[in-house]
Order: structure tokens, then C-alpha cells, then sequence
């Protein structure tokens, strides 16, 4: 049996299950829109949780708050369970599926079998759509891949119940109350309030600051770690900012389409010139990546190049800085 | 970045058939998205990263041959777990997984405990016990 579900690739999982449950319910809702709407663009720097042996730094809210917070904001309800026992969970999502129902469902991402070898890690938040079932086939629609795909019956098993940080605990999660129109101009502005406190926050790895932080941590680490270290604490900054679902530019060019799409709803123009400001910011990001690669490509990198990427993200920091001034000032 | 710009390089994508999507400005200033196949800048690093892993790997297999460490924490590292990954996924303490990781404790090990790993790693404890049967 299949359900009538139409599959759009977007940047990043998240993002693109809402936006593509959304459409199957009837309401036009695009990637940007949620993720600015659900305050998903973040910077983040936590040293004391280590992912594939170096530190965490994160560009995006925590996995499941865009679609909490974009769900509260535009006044729909989700159902969401999770499971101790795998039988039950399956018994859930067929039933989901018997009545016609889409739904969405966190996964890890290691034994996601179509994904290509190299970028199957131990991550346990990604999402996808199941939209159907053949005997004991699945039929998946998972937003970062190009078209649908399909999981066996033990393969998605597996992924519901992997383990490690952030179990997803078979996690399936729907939308069932929709209101008549969805009010996207108040949630617009909590979106952008919400996004901007979390950038200017005065705690010292998050946002603006944590950008400053970091580059400070960098300056540290040839002499600290070593150059092989430093070169692999590198690499992590540049695949967290690029890898598969930030839509380029550690979700900065995401934001600056969900920034040109309001203005147009809000009938702000100062909005678009700001959409236009943060895409020179993620052009900055992508420059900072860039350099970074040359460092980790010849391992016998000397410091100043890290003293030049470190103050690179210092001259990002301000930016944003000054940014997020202005974005809280034009709304 | 301007649609135009959007990076195709070469990258471990092309392998499994697979573009990923980026946002861009077209000629008219209007974001859209394109796809893109690939980024050398981060191509780089995940091929470091791999050959970190790699790293890992050989390590761990020539400390499991001079009996340095057991077999538990070269099949760890061969499926890209750390510690506490792999004791979440036993539902053993991390203290007692490291514990056994010292080939002298790993030697007296019940086969029930023994099983769990395999299922873990999902190969027989003869699989486990002897590495030569590992690729």
C-alpha cells in the first residue's frame, strides 16, 4: 500500500520532513520558511561532548526544536511517540500508514543502507518520511537524498532503535491539528526575535561569542594538540559546516532565503537588503572553509595559518554582530 | 554564492550516484536551490577523516596481535564507535567494556557476554575471538 506523497529534496532533514508533510497536507510551506520560522540557525561550540574524537560545533538548533517551535508558532499540533519495545513501534507506524498517514521518524544515520559509505556515521538525528509499504519493504522519502528510496523491514529496525547520543527510541512524529490559515506573519517575527536572542546571547560558546571562542580555541590548538590534532579538529569545524543538510555556508544561505521570502510577506524591503548581507556573511564562511581545507591538505601547516583562519572567524563574528543588531532593530 | 558558483567538484557523492542540494542567488538576486556534487574544501576533510579512521583501525589491529588489547576495541574502532557508543549499544558499563578491552579479561569471558558483542558487530564469537577472520 502507498500513499500518495509527493518527495521534494531539501538541504537539510529536518527541515525538509516538516516542509514536505506541510505539503502533503495542503499548505505551500518551503525549507527556509521552517527553518527560519522554527529559530533553526545557531552557532554553538560544546567542548565537553567530543564527536568522532574532536569537539562539537553546531550551526543549527538542537534536532527537533525547529520542528517543535515551528509547530507552536503557526498553531499546529504533532503526535509524537517514542517506544521501548521495536514490535510496538512497527505496529504504530503501520497503522499510521493503513490510515493514509504519512509520517515522520528520527533515525541513525549508520545503517541508513543507501546512504554512500563515507558519510554513514554514528548520528542519531536525522529524519525521514515513511509514505508506504510493500510486504516487507518500506517506501522512504528522505529529504537529502534526490528521489524516493526504500528500507527493508529489519533495516528500518535498525535505524529506528540505534543507540549511542540522542537514541532516537523509534521517535515517529505527525501533524494532526491544522488551523484554517496558518498565520505566518506573527510567527515570522518570533522566529527572527528568537534566532537573533540566540545569537547575541551573553554566554560564552554560543553565538556571536562562540564564533569568537572558537577562533581563540583555534589559535590554541597547533601548539596545545599538535598539527595532526588541530588538523583533524579543523576538518570537523569545515564538515559541520558544510556536510550534507547545511545548504551551504553552515545554513547561512538558508537563512538569508527564509529573510528574502519574509520580506516579501511582510512587506519589509529592509528585510531583503539584510537577506542580501547575510549571503555576503555565508560567502565569508564559505572563504573560511576554503583556507581551512589548505591547512589540513599539507600536513606540515605552519601556526600563522591557523592565527589567519582564526582571525578570518573573528572578522565573521563581528559581522554578525552587527547583523543581528540590525535584524532585531528591522522588525 | 551566486547559482553559478555553486561548486560541482569530484567527491565521495559521485560514487553512490547522489547531489546534494545547496541555496543560491540567481542572476536576479532570487534565492533558489541547485545541486551541487561535491565541494573539494570538504572532500578533503572528510577524506581526512577517513583516513583517520583507517588509522584507528591498523592501530588497534596491531595492539590486539601483540596482545595489548582485545579484539572488542579493534571491532569498536572498525565500525566507527567510540566508547560510549559501543557500551549503549552492548547495554554494558563503559568501565566494564574497557575492562574488556585487557586481553587477560577478555580471555575469561562468558560466552553470554561474548555474544552480545558478536550481535553488536554481528559475527559469531569465533569471528570475535580471532581477528584473521576479519577484513
Amino acid at each position: 500500500m502507498q500513499i500518495n506523497f509527493t518527495h521534494h529534496q531539501s538541504a537539510h532533514c529536518e527541515n525538509g520532513v516538516v516542509s514536505n508533510l506541510m505539503k502533503h497536507h495542503g499548505f505551500n510551506v518551503s525549507e527556509p520558511m521552517v527553518f527560519g520560522i522554527g529559530s533553526g540557525l545557531l552557532f554553538c561550540y560544546i567542548p565537553f561532548l567530543k564527536v568522532n574524537h574532536a569537539p562539537a560545533i553546531t550551526y543549527r538548533a538542537m534536532p527537533g526544536f525547529i520542528f517543535k517551535r515551528f509547530a507552536k508558532r503557526v498553531g499546529i499540533k504533532i503526535e509524537r511517540e517514542k517506544f521501548k519495545d521495536p514490535k510496538k513501534a512497527k505496529a504504530v507506524l503501520d497503522e499510521n500508514l493503513n490510515n493514509n498517514n504519512p509520517v515522520g521518524l528520527q533515525v541513525g544515520v549508520y545503517n541508513l543502507t543507501y546512504f554512500p559509505d563515507e558519510y554513514r556515521f554514528h548520528f542519531n538525528a536525522h529524519n525521514l518520511v515513511v509514505y508506504g509499504k510493500t510486504e516487507d519493504t518500506y517506501l522512504i522519502s528522505d529529504p537529502v537524498m534526490e528521489t524516493v528510496t526504500t528500507l527493508t523491514d529489519k533495516e528500518l529496525e535498525k535505524v529506528r532503535f540505534a543507540k549511542g547520543a540522542l537514541p532516537p527510541k523509534g521517535h515517529i512524529y505527525y501533524p494532526t491539528n491544522f488551523p484554517k490559515e496558518l498565520d505566518l506573519e506573527k510567527a515570522i517575527l518570533k522566529g527572527i526575535k528568537h534566532t537573533c536572542r540566540d545569537m547575541l546571547a551573553p554566554m560564552p560558546v554560543l553565538g556571536v561569542k562562540g564564533i569568537r571562542f572558537t577562533a581563540k580555541q583555534i589559535r590554541k590548538w597547533p601548539k596545545k594538540l599538535g598539527v595532526k590534532k588541530a588538523n583533524h579538529y579543523l576538518g570537523q569545524i569545515v564538515r559541520m559546516q558544510e556536510e550534507i543538510g547545511t545548504g551551504g555556508g553552515g545554513f547561512r544561505y538558508i537563512f538569508a532565503a527564509f529573510l528574502q521570502e519574509s520580506s516579501k510577506i511582510l512587506n519589509n524591503p529592509k528585510l531583503a537588503d539584510l537577506s542580501k548581507e547575510m549571503t555576503q556573511i555565508g560567502d565569508l564562511w564559505r572563504d573560511f572553509a576554503v583556507d581551512a581545507s589548505r591547512i589540513y591538505k599539507n600536513r606540515g601547516a605552519k601556526a600563522d595559518g591557523y592565527n589567519e583562519v582564526a582571525s578570518q572567524l573573528e572578522t565573521i563574528a563581528d559581522k554578525e554582530e552587527v547583523f543581528f543588531k540590525a535584524l532585531k532593530k528591522a522588525i | 554564492m551566486k547559482k553559478s558558483e555553486v561548486p560541482q567538484d569530484k567527491s565521495n557523492l559521485e560514487s553512490a550516484n547522489f547531489r546534494e542540494l545547496c541555496y543560491a542567488v540567481d542572476e536576479n538576486g532570487e534565492y533558489t536551490t541547485a545541486h551541487t556534487t561535491g565541494w573539494d574544501p570538504k572532500t578533503i576533510a572528510l577524506d581526512n577523516a577517513i583516513e583517520d579512521i583507517h588509522q584507528r583501525i591498523e592501530d588497534a589491529k596491531n595492539r590486539v596481535q601483540n596482545n595489548q588489547t582485545s579484539p572488542i576495541e579493534y571491532y569498536m574502532e572498525f565500525h566507527k564507535m567510540d566508547l560510549p557508543i559501543l557500551a549503549s549499544y552492548v547495554g554494558i558499563w563503559q568501565w566494564r567494556v574497557k575492562r574488556h578491552f585487557k586481553p587477560k579479561v577478555f580471555h575469561k569471558l562468558s560466552n553470554k557476554i561474548l555474544q552480545k558483542y558478536a550481535d553488536v558487530f554481528e559475527i559469531t564469537i569465533d569471528q570475535l575471538k580471532n581477528l584473521q577472520h576479519a577484513n
